[in-house]
């Protein structure tokens, strides 16, 4: 009851229906009752929002009579749509503009015809006869280098073969030493071995446990140009759980994948490859396995088949037990496998972009 | 700057709310406004839409009194129609290139800014006053609306005396008023 006097009290001074002597009393409470004051200036808003609202409404109205109105009387006509009229009106507002364009451009034509007969030299048989004696020249030239660059083609040209396998691989040595599966090059008399930027690179076996399915490739092609490694190969195995990602060739292009080491053993309990749990494809295969710090802590290696999402790795402590046998022929002796990870504490999309130039797609035929 | 007799005259007759004035407008205007849409992937039920929302636009600023033309009325509700109507193109994707003008259109963004918002408003005492239910709104819209005084809004509505027909109203603008500011207060 209280709160319909205060309102009809407020509504009554905002529409200036109050005495002098009604309207200071209430002013003079206004001043000292803030929720007064706060009541007044919500229903002055308020009204406003009222008034604006009846006078749209009825001036809706209107426009809705008048338009039914018109429409009625046949003043509104519904229009079709019509295609050309853009065009047309285009064409109308600027007919003129391309009459006086079409005849400057006509004018001009003409003269740059008759300025071009006038001033060009007429031709001298002789030195014609002396231009295609050059062009003569300039064409032996041109076959002289296209046979040389045979040639250069032929030295470097990677032989034309079909390629059957396809994996991947990993630098281990900057000089150009790789790491991957030996079951991807098995069999093959050729390997190539390619970058994320499509280098193309004919490398050698160095070294093949097909036991272990572990292989050791030579890039053995001038054009190569050793970059030092970003990341380490770890000694140690590492704990269950840790996050691990890794880099391979499923398809043409490089793709990334991420996941974590699930076991510290492989299939069957077997102790030279672990459990990882990561998205793998058949290119994955001889890809490597990072941990968190840009260590390679293993060679992705087989797919359990009737398990998703089980994937092994070769622990990476058997690179070096590889690289042990290898050394003890003197060619290799000089192999060096980087022990310290410059990614690390990087932040993994770093990481992985530093990392990836160095994963190669592998081919074997 | 030029000055148009014809239109300020218009205007006023549309502050007014005069049902002539807006006929006029409708006759000069609303060919234009039709053409313009009809080419741009619209229909004449979008053309009497945004025709309609554009009158709104002009009324308002009529009706504020500060209004001041600066161009015809013509380029001006060209122009609002224009805004409005590739604004929802835009809200339907089927907004493909921007439509080119070949007529003079005038700035009237911020014009629209401000009416999106006095738009919203109105909407929000519309729905208000669609909740509060009878006799409630008919006794609202009596009073404020249409301007009756009480003891007329008494006899209407069957109560004993003014007075009770009094509370009453400020009963139900108490309601009104609490469910107008839910959502003003929501929708800010």
């Amino acid at each position: 009851m209280d709160e319909i006097l205060l309102l009809d009290a407020a509504e009554r001074y905002l529409k200036g229906e109050m005495n002098e002597q009604e309207k200071a009393s209430f002013e003079q409470m206004r001043r000292t009752n803030p929720e007064l004051d706060q009541l007044v200036v919500e229903h002055h808003f308020f009204l406003n929002e009222m008034n604006r609202y009846s006078s749209i409404k009825s001036f809706k109205n209107n426009l809705h009579e008048t338009q039914a109105k018109l429409e009625a009387e046949g003043v509104l006509k519904e229009k079709a749509l019509s295609a050309g009229a853009k065009v047309i009106t285009l064409y109308k507002r600027y007919k003129k503009t391309i009459a006086i364009a079409a005849s400057i451009a006509g004018i001009t034509s003409l003269l740059t015809y008759a300025a071009s007969n006038l001033v060009a030299p007429k031709a001298d048989i002789n030195q014609v006869q002396e231009l295609s004696k050059k062009i003569d020249d300039i064409k032996k030239t041109t076959d002289a280098q296209g046979s040389e660059l045979n040639k250069v083609k032929d030295d470097l040209k990677v032989p034309n073969v079909k390629f059957k396998s396809s994996g991947t691989a990993f630098l281990i040595d900057a000089k150009g030493y790789l790491a991957t599966n030996a079951h991807i090059i098995k069999n093959s008399s050729t390997v190539v071995v390619l970058n994320s930027k499509g280098e193309e690179y004919k490398a050698g076996i160095a070294f093949i446990d097909n036991t272990k399915d572990l292989a050791i490739l030579k890039i053995a092609d001038s054009e190569f140009k050793p970059v030092p490694l970003p990341y380490a190969i770890s000694k140690s195995t590492t704990d269950i759980a840790e996050p691990i990602y890794t880099f391979g060739y499923p398809r043409n292009d490089i793709v990334y994948g991420e996941g974590y080491l699930s076991a510290k053993t492989g299939f069957n309990g077997d102790t030279l490859t672990c459990q990882i749990d990561v998205p793998a494809n058949p290119g994955n295969s001889g890809g490597p396995v990072f941990n968190e710090n840009g260590e390679v802590i293993g060679i992705l290696s087989t797919r359990q088949l009737e398990t998703e999402g089980a994937v092994f790795a070769i622990q990476s402590k058997y690179i070096y037990k590889a690289l042990d046998e290898l050394k003890k022929n003197e060619e290799y002796a000089d192999i060096k496998v980087p022990s310290v990870s410059s990614v690390k504490k990087m932040e993994r999309k770093l990481q992985a972009r530093k990392v990836k130039d160095f994963i190669f797609m592998v081919k074997g035929n | 700057m030029k000055v148009y007799p014809n239109d300020d005259l218009l205007l006023k007759g549309l502050a007014s709310n005069d049902k002539q004035a807006i006929e006029v407008l409708y006759k000069e205007n609303f060919g234009l406004i039709q053409t313009y849409i009809l080419n741009n992937s619209g229909t004449t039920d979008d053309a009497k839409d945004i025709f309609q929302e554009a009158m709104i636009v002009l009324y308002e600023k009529a009706a504020s009194g500060s209004f001041e033309l600066t161009a015809q009325i013509k380029t001006y509700v060209y122009s609002v129609c224009r805004r409005l109507w590739l604004k929802r193109l835009q809200q339907s994707q089927r907004y493909n290139s921007p439509v080119e003008s070949l007529d003079e259109v005038v700035p009237v963004e911020d014009e629209l800014e401000e009416h999106q918002k006095k738009n919203e408003a109105y909407l929000m005492m519309e729905k208000a006053m669609g909740h509060i239910g009878e006799p409630c709104k008919s006794l609202l819209e009596a009073y404020y609306l249409q301007g009756k005084n009480m003891q007329e809004i008494a006899e209407n509505f069957g109560y004993t005396n003014a007075d009770n027909a009094k509370n009453q109203k400020y009963k139900c603008l108490m309601r009104l008023k609490k469910l107008f500011f839910t959502q003003y207060k929501n929708g800010n």
